[in-house]
């Protein structure tokens, strides 16, 4: 059976408070489909994180997600300014977060870092002022 | 499962089959077939949501009957904190004089028991936080521990290990009226008074491999005239408190984290709140909070549905009474180990499509397919709270699409529009 359950989700950068509805969308579906928990804290972080991301940095984007008997692939695609430095970007602690950003209690610089941590698979494409779309992936073990 | 009671039934003749229960049940667990409310019992929590919502008054809780106390020789009746705001006294040994008065040998205060579970959360916290992320999440509300076995899977083994206090106190009430009478235990009678249909569903049925001690429970409101009467005759009451503020406390929201006597503490309350926290749990977003107290009922247990007063009243009268008391009467985890569960909470898989992962993605594929021809519109006109609950009823070969009064009507009327052109 090789069949996936895709779902697509706007993002919407101009909501902050949208930012994780996605994720807990995926969330629900997960849980009903029976995947073991431990699988379920690994996509629902490293996406809030993703979505988080795609809000404060890039205006938005697309989230898809498509879900497999082994293995659920997010793919996160935006069309924001693009990442400079990817290698200093997925440094821990690193952020350019905007002030107003950092008073709500994100900016902490642990969004990239933390979506590789909790995903088995962790690819990045950027091109500066075409935007960036991140490849996840998270296996049923 | 250790559900084999449920407190929360409905009145047939009372219902109305509108729709107002089944909206404001936070696991969906009501569906309205045939003009009535029907309640799936596995996925029923005893919160008590739908009895606070329906103005027929036909959603009830089950609870035994006053006379069958005269089954026990002695008999105990354990006071909840809670129970002391519904009444305005200024000392809270008029209401356990009364109680006494209204045919019970003696009276004993869950608050009492509440003390011990404060003292041996304090001392266990640091432990109990080192074998888990996040924080310890209390057990004390019944109809919270319900919501996580069937909703958060994650969480389970994040609860406090700790018995309910109610649990407590029936042991404790139990080993003093033995001692005390000498009477053979099956003898004494121990009975509470319920703020709230999850506690009426612990006492039958408690979570954690607890036995119940307690032979009947009945709610505020069955028992409020009988107590009102009593109360006006007392002239001097009985010293019977055993319990500090600590312990009354726990009859509000906030009250078991101040016991903790530390800051670093979330307590929220009303279902919708309380499952936000916990989603919020489950996404590790809350890593350093040490402890998260949750109340099913907004206000605490002081806003149970079985009570009588207005929870905000209530809470300004236990303010008042617990104003002079002392700190805590009760420390001493010399009795720990019949505290704590046997087992951990077990997670129930109810909500799963299904338990085949094949079956559930072919499943979860036709829902996808039926709620994208749904309005989207969670009108209820259905029976189910949600297009996306019909979606689900319809895969799960409970429901079929033509139940959808918007979607039949409106392929109806493009047919029409068809046969005119």
């Amino acid at each position: 059976m090789n069949e996936t359950l895709k779902y697509v989700y706007e993002v919407d950068g101009s909501d902050f408070m949208s930012a994780g509805v996605a994720s807990a969308d995926v969330k629900k579906n997960l849980k009903m489909l029976g995947f073991s928990g431990d699988l379920i804290k690994k996509v629902s972080i490293a996406m809030y994180e993703g979505e988080i991301n795609m809000v404060i940095h890039a205006n938005g984007g697309i989230a898809t997600v498509e879900v497999s008997d082994d293995c659920v692939s997010i793919v996160l695609a935006d069309k924001g300014p693009g990442i400079e430095d990817i290698e200093l970007a997925m440094s821990e602690g690193y952020s350019t977060a905007p002030d107003r950003i950092r008073a709500l209690g994100f900016g902490a610089g642990m969004g990239l870092p933390n979506m590789k941590k909790y995903c088995d698979e962790f690819k990045i494409e950027t091109e500066l002022g075409v935007g960036t779309t991140v490849y996840m992936k998270v296996y049923n073990s | 499962m250790d559900r084999v009671f449920h407190s929360v039934t409905l009145d047939k003749d009372k219902c109305k089959g509108c729709i107002n229960c089944m909206k404001h049940c936070p696991t969906e667990a009501i569906r309205v077939r045939e003009g009535k409310a029907k309640i799936i019992t596995e996925r029923c929590i005893d919160c008590g949501a739908c009895i606070r919502i329906c103005h027929n008054r036909a959603k009830k809780a089950i609870c035994d009957d006053f006379e069958m106390i005269n089954n026990f020789e002695y008999k105990v009746v354990l006071a909840p904190p809670s129970l002391y705001g519904q009444f305005l006294v200024d000392d809270i040994n008029y209401i356990l004089t009364a109680l006494k008065n209204i045919g019970f040998d003696s009276v004993f205060e869950v608050s009492t028991a509440a003390e011990k579970v404060s003292h041996l959360t304090r001392e266990s916290l640091n432990q109990l936080r080192a074998c888990t992320d996040g924080p310890i999440i209390s057990s004390a509300c019944t109809a919270i521990l319900r919501l996580i076995k069937v909703r958060f899977p994650d969480l389970c083994n994040s609860v406090l290990p700790i018995t309910e206090p109610i649990h407590i106190a029936a042991q404790m009430a139990k080993d003093e009226a033995v001692r005390e009478t000498r009477l053979p235990p099956e003898k004494i009678g121990i009975f509470f008074i319920s703020p709230c249909p999850a506690k009426v569903t612990s006492c039958k049925s408690p979570v954690g491999g607890t036995k119940s001690l307690i032979d009947g429970v009945f709610s505020v409101n069955d028992v409020y005239v009988r107590l009102l009467a009593a109360l006006k005759k007392v002239d001097v009451p009985e010293q019977l408190m055993r319990s500090g503020i600590v312990g009354i406390n726990w009859a509000q929201s906030g009250g078991e984290c101040a016991g903790l006597l530390t800051d670093n503490y979330i307590y929220a309350d009303g279902m919708e709140n309380v499952i936000k926290v916990l989603e919020e749990i489950e996404d590790g977003k809350l890593p350093d909070t040490e402890f998260v107290e949750l109340s099913a009922c907004p206000g605490g247990c002081v806003g149970g549905v079985l009570n009588v007063a207005n929870p905000f009243v209530a809470r300004s009268r236990i303010s008042a009474l617990r104003r002079y008391l002392p700190l805590m009467l009760n420390r001493g985890i010399s009795d720990a180990t019949n505290m704590f569960w046997e087992q951990n909470l077990q997670f129930e898989t109810i909500f799963r499509l299904d338990e085949n992962r094949e079956e559930a993605m072919r499943k979860m594929r036709r829902l996808k397919a039926i709620e994208s021809m749904l309005p989207g519109l969670d009108c209820g006109a259905c029976g189910a709270p949600t297009c996306r609950a019909l979606a689900e009823d319809i895969v799960c070969g409970n429901a079929t699409i033509e139940e959808c009064v918007f979607k039949t009507v409106t392929d109806k009327k493009n047919a029409e529009v068809m046969d005119d052109k």
